[in-house]
């Protein structure tokens, strides 16, 4: 059952990953695409857990955990730039 | 029906759950017509989809391994601490950068308000470069 539904869930994945990158391009305005970068790191976290599951392996929960807290700073640091022109204001 | 069946049963519940949120979640930024809409799919659905495949890893290795595996639960945790944030954060740049709105959204951010600080350094050049409807 777990060899049938692995790769129906990977496709769901994949397709969602398309619909992201497909906003990432086309997107009218730069938050747009902050927000579709955003969208791909956690399609990328949902993505490894899948693997994890399929491999029985509990090595990429590092991988996962690493790139959830990557891409909530890059997140914050475009934002930060696209609203104050800056991110690190020392004075 | 053995425990192994249930347990599996369960972890493909929760693989496809998760899984169709996050597709839900997909289609929303992709085919929503306005930024404001947009930002819902991700920070709702997109979250609580990972939230469903982490639990289903949670159970597959707690029946495998034999004991409870807690740790991959940091990942929601911190994915339900942080997606608020970057929400609020886009928010508030999309409004400062003017974002081209639906015409039957309401509720427009009203000129010369709080949020509408003086444009930061660099703000001249990326204007020429991208103007907005």
């Amino acid at each position: 059952m777990l060899a049938i539904v692995t790769p129906v869930s990977f496709a769901l994945l994949g397709i969602a990953f398309l619909l992201t990158v497909v906003r990432l391009v086309r997107g009218p305005s730069l938050p747009d695409r902050i927000l579709a970068l955003d969208t791909l790191n956690i399609n990328a976290i949902a993505l490894i857990v899948v693997y994890g599951i399929q491999l029985r392996s509990t090595l990429f929960f590092e991988v996962a955990l690493l790139i959830a807290v990557m891409g909530f700073i890059g997140t914050v640091a475009l934002t930060k730039y696209l609203q104050r022109g800056d991110i690190i204001e020392l004075n | 029906m053995n425990l192994n069946t249930v347990v599996e049963a369960i972890v493909c519940v929760l693989l496809l759950t998760g899984s169709l949120f996050t597709l839900i979640g997909a289609i929303g930024l992709a085919r929503l017509p306005d930024f404001f809409m947009r930002l819902h799919g991700p920070t709702k659905s997109t979250t609580l989809g990972v939230g469903g495949v982490v639990l289903a890893s949670v159970v597959q290795f707690t029946s495998l391994r034999e004991l409870t595996s807690l740790h991959e639960v940091l990942i929601p945790a911190f994915l339900f601490l942080t997606a608020p944030i970057s929400a609020h954060m886009l928010a508030k740049t999309g409004i400062q950068q003017r974002v081209s709105l639906w015409a039957p959204t309401r509720g427009r951010p009203a000129p010369g308000g709080a949020d509408d600080a003086p444009p930061p350094a660099g703000a001249a050049e990326r204007d020429a470069e991208e103007p907005r409807a």
